[in-house]
């Protein structure tokens, strides 16, 4: 099994605020990630797909087509966007860097496990990481 | 869902590789510069990661600012701007990283605020790292 990993940059604003809670309650546990006009990183994805290589390529699969996959299913949706208010799976989750891996784990999923990269072929993502800074980051691995 | 929350922290610190279990002879054939006699330091990056159920409530797996007084207190505080050698978990073994990465995943194993320690990686310059897992 070989592990391959494509990293991309996106940058994007965001808040935290639960609606549940008073807004006292928001501020304290959030702090001033609960400033309502919101802030934003220059946030890095990692894509890590695993698989054999394929026996002609040697490809487990084609970086190129993991670009384009990465582009299509994710950064169209978050690049320069306030994730708050423009991505659909936010309206009612917080876009903690937590939820942001597990969301761009499902946007990936089904286009990754299906295939159709030619040239390679069986290579499953496995893992997803999300830096918000250089020193912040999480992880998903499709865990339960 | 499980997820994971990573966080990187920098330790400068100094130490010397030289155990009293072989002449000095072979202490400079085995460790090399390492052994100088006055010591080195490094800049260590020490990444922490912590694995648990993201929060229904906040999204988070856990706390940011309860992790890092954690880590403050159990390993900054302690190690950062020190000599290693010096320190009593050193007194019977050496401070390579390898140790280094092993002490620290013990000090913090069962201090976390919140969530289970995943993996601690030491890195010691840009071109080597050491990893200790729950995995063992």
């Amino acid at each position: 099994m070989v592990f391959l990993t494509r990293r991309a940059a996106f940058s994007a604003s965001h808040y935290y605020w639960n609606e549940a809670w008073p807004a006292e309650k928001n501020q304290q546990v959030f702090g001033r990630c609960a400033n309502r006009n919101g802030h934003g990183h220059n946030y890095t994805l990692e894509v890590t797909v695993a698989g054999e290589p394929d026996p002609v390529t040697g490809f487990v699969v084609d970086l190129k087509w993991l670009k384009d996959v990465m582009e299509r299913e994710v950064l169209s949706a978050y690049d320069h966007r306030h994730l708050n208010l423009e991505a659909p799976e936010f309206k009612n989750a917080i876009p903690t860097t937590e939820n942001i891996a597990i969301a761009a784990w499902k946007r990936l999923e089904s286009a990754i496990n299906a295939g159709g990269c030619a040239g390679a072929g069986g290579a499953k993502l496995s893992r997803i990481r999300v830096y918000e800074t250089p020193e912040i980051f999480a992880e998903y691995r499709g865990e339960a | 869902m499980k997820a994971y929350f990573g966080r990187r922290y920098l330790v400068s610190a100094s130490h010397r590789l030289h155990t009293p279990a072989l002449t000095a002879q072979q202490n400079r054939a085995v460790y090399g510069k390492c052994n100088n006699a006055h010591g080195h330091g490094h800049n260590y990056v020490v990444e922490v990661l912590v694995g648990g159920a993201v929060d229904r409530e906040t999204g988070i797996v856990v706390d940011l600012v309860a992790l890092d007084r954690t880590v403050g207190e159990c390993i900054l505080d302690r190690f950062d701007h020190a000599n290693l050698n010096l320190d009593p978990l050193f007194a019977d073994r050496v401070p390579t990283t390898e140790n280094f990465c092993k002490a620290i995943f013990d000090l913090l194993c069962d201090a976390l605020p919140g969530g289970e320690l995943e993996l601690v990686r030491v890195e010691e310059t840009e071109n080597n790292f050491f990893e200790c897992s729950a995995r063992g």
